[in-house]
């Protein structure tokens, strides 16, 4: 590898400084003791303090997480066996049509996704007569739809490496099939599985758009609750809450980075041996 | 035997096609139902006709769109080579580095961007404080492209990295042994192997540009609309579901129609590499 040249790091740190410029201004003023996000006054912990004592933003919090493990749960179960059945279609105009609309959450627009699926509940409401039916519910199955594809491209390319004449060897020697699948085909696509439940999580956590569209005011995620803040002005706890969550990200990344390193030099080591 | 368990396994797809069917296929159907009907449910053209007042907003959204994708790319393309370029390990950290600000809440990023161009915010109290004229810039077209560039940059970086990393550097030395010159590699070997990253690049910043409504709203302070505003106000504010399907469908439609000009362009490109010269 060749040395980069010393105006290339300068772009780079610019366009560095340019990301985080932003999130460096949030945790600053997490920490200001002013009222206000526009005066520095001095250093204080008072919106930390203030933060854990706001039962809404916290309950949206407990929301938030509760909404993905479920959604990502079914989203990866659902995905995965459907990626088993599509791997064993032929390929036809009906395999390219399902992944066609399988990827559809991912092409359109989140607010034509979130527009659309609202509709649909709205319509069932009315017609079923149930007032208020947005809330877990839909946000639940709004969050399974659109993280299906992300678990499904990860996981369709990790079957196709998989030699399929293994599931078959199994069979022979007495599998049934749904044993084949669970101790053959299942421990071969797991890294895709993984990577699929993590995708659909983190997209859950993050996702405001579609939520936006399909939640009730009895049901609301945290970033729903970030939105019906900023409407007004701010008070800098939403700063300190953003800052507690930059600082977990950081720090499972950390982690997942020094055991990705660790994992790296032991397959070097190996490889050695 | 074998047949069978083939055939089974295809069943196993059946879960996923009904729920495809009723939360993807479904909900697009009542989209197009609810733009044709008024609040009565008779078929009605009104909200299509309704369409034209908002020509100048579609407009807009796609100018916004297309300049901020545009300036996403040429910030992107210059790190995403650098950072391909460098040690193993610093590249691991630099794309750590840039997925990281992904991970924060995007209304939170975009909120402190208020604060920075704001008035009174950071960047003019800095100007102030060493004596220069405060500028206005909140409220303004620029901020709300600055703001489009700032959340969706590194979904243009990470795909053109990605395709930069799996470049056969076999490719990049034959070229150079057959006697081309830094510039000419860059035209003839990196750049045309790239394009399926940009393509995508510019599809995954693209999209989200033009249907943006938060961004707008708080960096441009609601002076002008984008068409994510319109379509925002008349499902959460106004309660005119029709008229909010019917700009959706278009701006589904638009979005259709850009993508397919997009790819295929792009395979236009796969076919002849040297052409882009």
């Amino acid at each position: 590898m060749k040395k980069t040249h010393p105006l290339g790091k300068i772009y780079a740190f610019l366009i560095m400084a340019f990301m985080y410029i932003p999130i460096l201004i949030i945790a600053v003023y997490s920490f200001n003791s002013s009222n206000s996000t526009g005066i520095l006054t001095g250093f204080s912990l008072k919106w930390y303090g203030e933060l854990f004592k706001d039962k809404a933003t916290l309950e949206a919090c407990y929301n938030t997480i509760v909404l993905a493990i479920t959604s990502a749960v079914t989203a990866t179960v659902v995905g995965t066996v459907a990626a088993l059945g599509i791997d064993k279609m032929k390929k036809s105009w009906r395999r390219s049509l399902l992944m066609t609309i399988t990827d559809i959450p991912m092409m359109n627009p989140e607010i034509v996704t979130g527009v659309s699926m609202m509709l649909l509940f709205v319509f069932i409401g009315t017609f079923l007569k149930i007032n208020g039916i947005l809330g877990f519910w839909t946000l639940f199955i709004a969050h399974v739809t659109f993280s299906l594809p992300y678990v499904i491209l990860n996981i369709l390319p990790k079957l196709s490496q998989t030699n399929p004449n293994l599931a078959e060897a199994a069979m022979d020697l007495g599998c049934t099939p749904g044993k084949a699948v669970r101790k053959v085909i299942l421990p071969a696509i797991r890294p895709g599985i993984v990577s699929g439940f993590i995708m659909a999580f983190t997209l859950s956590l993050d996702d405001f758009i579609i939520s936006y569209f399909v939640s009730g005011p009895k049901f609301q995620t945290l970033p729903i609750r970030i939105y019906s803040m900023t409407k007004k002005r701010v008070t800098p706890d939403m700063y300190a809450l953003s800052t507690i969550i930059f600082v977990i990200i950081l720090i499972m990344l950390i982690i997942i980075n020094m055991r990705g390193l660790k994992g790296n030099s032991k397959a070097k080591g190996r490889a050695k041996a | 035997m074998n047949k069978n368990s083939s055939l089974r396994m295809k069943l196993y797809a059946s879960p996923h096609i009904v729920w495809s069917a009723i939360f993807i296929v479904v909900p697009l159907i009542m989209v197009a139902y609810y733009s044709f009907t008024n609040a009565d449910g008779a078929f009605s053209l009104e909200n299509i006709y309704r369409l034209s007042d908002y020509t100048t907003t579609f407009l807009r959204s796609l100018w916004y769109g297309i300049i901020a994708t545009i300036i996403c790319f040429i910030l992107a393309y210059p790190i995403a080579y650098i950072i391909s370029q460098s040690k193993l390990r610093i590249q691991t950290t630099m794309i750590m580095l840039a997925m990281i600000p992904m991970w924060m809440n995007f209304l939170i990023r975009t909120y402190a961007w208020m604060n920075i161009l704001e008035d009174s915010g950071v960047i003019n109290k800095i100007l102030t404080t060493i004596g220069l004229e405060p500028v206005h810039m909140i409220n303004t077209p620029g901020a709300v492209i600055l703001g489009m560039v700032y959340n969706f940059l590194p979904y243009m970086i990470l795909p053109i990295y990605s395709v930069m990393t799996k470049l056969d550097k076999n490719l990049v030395e034959a070229a150079q042994d057959l006697g081309a010159g830094k510039v000419s590699v860059f035209a003839k070997v990196v750049f045309p192997m790239s394009v399926p990253g940009i393509v995508s690049g510019i599809t995954m910043v693209f999209v989200p540009s033009v249907s943006t409504f938060y961004i707008s709203q708080k960096l441009g302070g609601g002076t002008f609309a984008l068409i994510g505003d319109v379509i925002e106000m008349q499902f959460q504010i106004s309660n005119n579901f029709h008229f909010g399907a019917a700009l959706s469908l278009v701006l589904m439609i638009l979005i259709l129609i850009c993508m397919a000009f997009m790819n295929r362009f792009s395979s236009n490109e796969d076919v002849g590499g040297g052409m882009v010269i």
